[in-house]
């Protein structure tokens, strides 16, 4: 065999193998026809709550959130009307997030693509995480998909970031030592304490929760269960978190968005 | 001012029952808690709703620390005449949230 052959297939081999694996669609834990909506796991009673939307207490930030959606910031006095119409111009874009952003040149969620459009368009203040107005915006965008499936894009750009969550959410973390896949894959549908344990999707988020008695943003949630096995939180934002809930939402493919779901 | 939702028939037939609901926005804090710091978090709740319909009141309920944030309020009157609904919520320091909806009664 010709020796130039030989270090040239050694070299493609190594150059490309790495791409090869990078691009194929990853194994899913729980095959899809399988995924449960958190919604399942809730009592009939919280379930009902969320379906019925003069009750639904999340409403009321969709309430505020349409308000805001008017309201003129930064020094330009737009809002985010003035570029988007109505909010329903955005009906689907939830289900994309978190996505690649080429202006931030990251991964962004929805929060942190709301964010973009405030500090970059309206050249306004940013937000901080969590608080009112920000949660008001997020879902009254979630909310304009409501019912729509999620659907996610894992290529190019982004799988790298769609394996960084992938390996933390197989890692056993904090005094605990467990892993996300530990409660949300290997027994879910089982009981901890009084609770059955869901799968953890993302889906309804943000959400109501009755926990919390106010609606909160996924990172809130994802921070809550690093509490709950001792480990230190992920800060808000930042892209270990961001990666996580592109994992997330990978892994609740097809499901419909809830927002603004009640829950536990 | 608190964020309310009301939702309440446009119209009715006179005699029927008609179903009211209701949310507000409110914290509901107990005066139970304490922050980070240890600091007890200040009661802050409402302590009265009422509900009065073309003038007459037809629902009243107080409200104590027990009551979760954000309450949420049913209840069922008989449709009589045509008029406004009036609801009031007066907080622990008698700051009054008001929300108003019209009823047809034919």
């Amino acid at each position: 065999m010709n020796v130039r052959r030989v270090v040239a297939s050694v070299v493609l081999t190594v150059v490309f193998a790495p791409l090869l694996a990078l691009a194929e669609e990853p194994a899913r834990a729980i095959p899809l026809p399988q995924l449960r909506s958190g919604k399942e796991f809730v009592s009939a009673e919280t379930r009902a709550q969320q379906d019925d939307l003069t009750v639904n207490p999340g409403m009321l930030w969709v309430d505020q959130g349409e308000k805001l959606w008017r309201e003129p910031a930064g020094p330009a006095g737009r809002s985010c009307a003035s570029c988007h119409g109505e909010p329903s111009s955005l009906t689907g874009a939830a289900t994309r997030y978190p996505a690649y952003d080429a202006g931030a040149q990251r991964l962004l969620d929805l929060e942190g693509r709301i964010q973009q459009c405030r500090t970059e368009r309206q050249k306004a203040l940013p937000f901080a995480y969590e608080m009112q107005p920000l949660l008001a915006l997020t879902t009254l965008v979630a909310y304009q998909s409501r019912g729509l499936p999620i659907h996610v894009d894992i290529s190019g750009t982004v799988r790298p970031a769609f394996e960084i969550g992938r390996r933390l959410y197989y890692e056993q973390q904090g005094q605990l030592n467990i892993s996300c896949a530990q409660c949300h894959e290997q027994n879910w549908g089982k009981r901890l304490r009084t609770e059955r344990i869901s799968q953890g999707h993302p889906n309804g988020f943000p959400a109501y929760r009755l926990e919390w008695q106010t609606l909160g943003s996924l990172s809130r949630r994802l921070r809550a269960c690093f509490q709950g096995v001792r480990a230190e939180p992920f800060e808000a934002g930042s892209s270990e978190l961001v990666a996580i809930e592109l994992y997330l939402a990978w892994r609740a493919e097809g499901l419909p968005i809830e927002t603004p779901a009640v829950r536990r | 001012m608190p964020a309310t939702r009301i939702v309440v028939p446009a119209t009715a037939k006179k005699g029927d029952v008609i179903e009211i609901k209701t949310l507000i926005n409110h914290v509901m804090e107990t005066g139970f808690r304490h922050d980070n710091s240890g600091k007890p978090i200040p009661r802050d709740i409402i302590t009265r709703f009422t509900c009065t319909y073309a003038g007459e009141e037809v629902f009243r309920m107080d409200l104590f620390t027990g009551v979760a944030a954000n309450p949420f309020v049913a209840f069922t009157t008989i449709a009589t005449e045509t008029g406004d609904l009036v609801f009031e919520w007066t907080d622990q320091h008698g700051v009054v949230t008001r929300g108003q909806a019209r009823i047809t009664v034919t």
